[in-house]
């Protein structure tokens, strides 16, 4: 009795709080964001990225082919139970791509997206094997994943040794889920072809305690450790290998642990740290100098403003900038500004980012060319390793954009994609 | 004006013993209970479903469950995460192991597994008491959820560790996975936490419920009269984590479709739920309902006013809602230590004496 009442109350409450659901007349665009938490730190500067990115198209050009774009931002914490209240919110709304920047909130929406008929892009990360668009008919992960993360980072190391890394042992410094373990599978079939040794070290949620794996670390002497850390994660980590004097230049994080945030803490400790990027970095480009022109000076920069230019802000205006062309490409598919999820599909199932396109929009040679087709939702997994350099507080591509192993790979995505296939009754194809 | 008493006669033992002894609260009971079973399933949504009413239902079986420890029973547990990581894992393991047997059964069987292993962490508390159990039980936590980590049986050897809930139907309507509609999740989880209330109400009025009362207002006293504590521990441990372990399957199978064993029953969950029934009012099944719904409905409703009406940052809102909801817990823990149950009792008692106090 006295419940119901209460719930009753609590619910003609939020009744009254409850957005009012307009009509979008807008291209809309989810930004479930994480400004709160222990991935505050790398959540941030996505965030805004991601938003200053169409706020800029919205200023400077009018949207994307005369379509203004509404941004709704959503607070999830890096949660999975706030993730889906987002996505069930936003959902309403028109919302024509979701990029949730987590790859657990991922694996929740995956098969709810598929089932309402709104695509996902979950650029380098999420699920590795909805690279399959012929299972994941709604998912995207261009334009590389996990596991070409964890190829390159083998190819790397393998670089460095000229090519035979055998008898060597190589540690895995992980978050403790479905994040972390990913890449597990993989190097363990990279493990069996180049003969090294595989050691994991499973860090919990958050991931402030790392004492005893780095002590393990120490104990061990791996020849090289990769991470795949993420929020206050990476911070910790790359302290403690400061701090156990473990060489830096051995020391590769994934894509996800390759911010300033996480470097700087380790002041000059951390020089020569090693992180993996499928993106150009800094900000030598001429897209901000309209950034400053059209969205910071007037004020209307996302968060305090202050991320420009780093790795995760680049990151985040490249997913908005994949994202609206994508929009584009479906616009121009359909001959219609005003696109529906499903044709956002299309258009994204269609994109290519060329070289004079990318110049085009401001960002020459800012990431690899690729196509994405109905086969191949993941591009073709390019890398690069960048390297910090404490003094100049910099990061910098060392290497060229290199191809992952798909002879290891592929066979796994298949493998992978037909499981979850069978398992959820998809008969893969391309209609 | 509400509580209107005259001519409210009780003619029977059985009527004078009654779970809701006023007419005005029978009433509108059963009113409650036409419009959330007749009314709400047709105009329930997806947001309403998954943001608002499944979390609430679900939370609500969980504190229903541990306020019959803690509540009734006096033993402090800080493993309700865990427990429902039990019933989660064990509904995954039904549910891909006999696919053609119902949903239904898979829930209360989920349950019974997570009640056998309730009782093993129970076993501690014949010793110890208080604190030290409560840190007996934290282990139990941690340790469970370490298990479904470390052992890949669990979560079928699949590469990411998650468990996901593959779609099991009801008489043709799709429970789980991603086609389930609104109204379906939400009747399933609400019939659920019906049969919770109705069997702990009736549990806890009963020989059972007397003796674990016992227990915990002194265990010394209830042995000497005759109360044996093994029994009414144990079978406190049995029947708190039997709802826990159901509200852990629904949360999984249900609510969210697919978890992740650290995050999603972490100790964060044990404290959300010990919260839920400080808050609500300890050895009150309504307390348990109300604690749940304060915990789970104030954070979705502030976030809505903040950034959906008032158009405040995400970030400012989230911080914001740490801190009133915050302030609320401490205000209303000072102002009634007893719970909101307490506080709507002293509001009933008010009522039925308005506009005469005296």
């Amino acid at each position: 009795m006295a419940k119901t009442k209460m719930s009753v109350a609590g619910a003609a409450l939020l009744a009254a709080g409850v957005i009012a659901g307009p009509a979008a007349a807008e291209l809309v665009f989810p930004d479930l964001s994480y400004r709160t938490g222990p991935y505050a730190a790398n959540g941030i500067p996505f965030s805004d990225g991601y938003q200053d990115y169409l706020t800029l198209l919205n200023e400077r050009d009018g949207g994307i082919g005369g379509e203004m774009i509404e941004v709704i931002e959503c607070e999830t914490g890096y949660n999975t139970e706030k993730g889906v209240e987002c996505y069930e919110a936003t959902k309403g709304e028109g919302a024509l791509i979701y990029q949730p920047l987590s790859t657990g909130i991922t694996y929740q929406l995956i098969p709810k997206a598929t089932a309402d008929g709104i695509p996902m892009h979950t650029m380098g990360y999420g699920r590795t094997s909805a690279k399959n668009g012929e299972v994941f008919r709604w998912v995207f992960n261009y334009p590389a994943n996990y596991w070409d993360g964890a190829s390159h980072a083998i190819n790397h190391i393998l670089d460095v040794n000229d090519g035979d890394i055998s008898g060597k042992t190589i540690a895995l410094v992980y978050h403790n889920s479905a994040y972390g373990k990913e890449p597990i599978r993989t190097l363990e079939e990279l493990a069996e072809k180049h003969g090294y040794e595989l050691l994991l070290l499973p860090v919990d949620h958050p991931g402030q305690e790392q004492k005893s794996q780095w002590l393990q670390i120490r104990r061990a002497k791996p020849d090289n450790v990769i991470m795949w850390g993420w929020g206050v994660m990476n911070q910790v980590a790359i302290q403690e290998a400061v701090n156990i004097r473990y060489p830096m230049e051995n020391f590769i994080g994934i894509w996800w642990s390759g911010s300033e945030n996480d470097v700087l803490p380790a002041g000059d400790g951390a020089d020569g740290y090693k992180a993996l990027t499928f993106h150009n970095l800094g900000m030598d480009y001429p897209v901000y100098d309209d950034l400053k022109e059209y969205v910071v000076d007037v004020g209307m920069a996302a968060g305090a403003g202050d991320q420009l230019g780093t790795a995760l802000y680049n990151r985040g205006m490249y997913a908005a900038m994949l994202a609206a062309e994508a929009a584009r490409t479906a616009q121009e598919i359909h001959g219609t500004a005003q696109i529906t999820p499903a044709m956002m599909r299309d258009g994204m199932e269609a994109l290519e980012m060329t070289e004079e396109k990318m110049a085009g929009l401001g960002l020459p040679n800012f990431g690899p060319t690729f196509n994405v087709s109905c086969s191949n939702h993941g591009g073709d997994g390019l890398g690069a390793v960048a390297q910090w350099d404490a003094e100049a507080g910099s990061w910098s591509l060392i290497t060229d954009y290199g191809a992952s192993d798909g002879s290891v790979l592929d066979p796994l995505i298949t493998a992978d994609s037909m499981a979850y296939a069978e398992e959820n009754g998809i008969t893969p194809g391309c209609e | 004006m509400l509580y209107r008493e005259a001519g409210d006669f009780k003619t029977s033992y059985q009527a004078d013993n009654q779970t809701f002894p006023i007419r005005f609260d029978r009433v509108g009971l059963r009113v409650v209970l036409v419009l959330a079973l007749g009314v709400v399933p047709f105009f329930i949504n997806d947001y309403w479903a998954n943001a608002v009413a499944l979390p609430f239902l679900i939370y609500a079986i969980a504190a229903i469950g541990l306020n019959i420890l803690v509540g009734f029973c006096g033993q402090v547990s800080l493993g309700t995460g865990g427990f429902m990581a039990v019933g989660a894992y064990a509904t995954y393991k039904l549910m891909t192991a006999f696919p053609e047997v119902s949903i239904i059964i898979h829930v209360l069987l989920a349950g019974g597994i997570t009640a056998g292993v309730g009782v093993l962490f129970g076993l501690p508390s014949l010793r110890i008491k208080g604190f030290y159990l409560a840190v007996a039980t934290l282990a139990a936590q941690f340790f469970l959820v370490w298990l479904f980590n470390r052992v890949p049986w669990f979560y079928n050897y699949s590469a990411s560790g998650q468990i996901s809930a593959p779609e099991r139907e009801v008489l043709g309507y799709a429970v789980t996975g991603p086609n389930a509609e609104a109204w379906v999740t939400y009747l399933f989880c609400l019939l659920f936490l019906i049969f919770a209330a109705v069997v702990a109400r009736n549990l806890t009025r009963g020989t059972m419920g007397r003796s674990w009362m016992g227990i915990r207002d002194m265990d010394i006293a209830a042995e000497i009269i005759g109360v044996n504590p093994l029994s009414a521990k144990l079978s406190a441990f049995a029947v708190s984590s039997f709802f826990i372990g159901i509200a852990g399957s629904l949360f999984f199978a249900v609510y969210l479709g697919a978890v992740e064993v650290g995050e999603a029953f972490g100790i964060n969950k044990s404290f959300l739920v010990l919260f839920m029934i400080i808050i609500g009012g300890l050895g009150r099944i309504g307390g348990s309902l109300m604690g749940a719904a304060f915990l789970v409905l104030l954070p979705v409703l502030l976030k809505n006013v903040l950034v959906g009406s008032l158009g405040w940052p995400t970030d400012l809102a989230a911080h914001l809602e740490f801190m009133i909801v915050g302030a609320l817990i401490v205000t209303f823990l000072v102002a009634e230590p007893h719970g909101l149950a307490q506080l709507w009792r002293v509001a009933k008692e008010k009522l039925r004496l308005w506009p005469f106090p005296h």
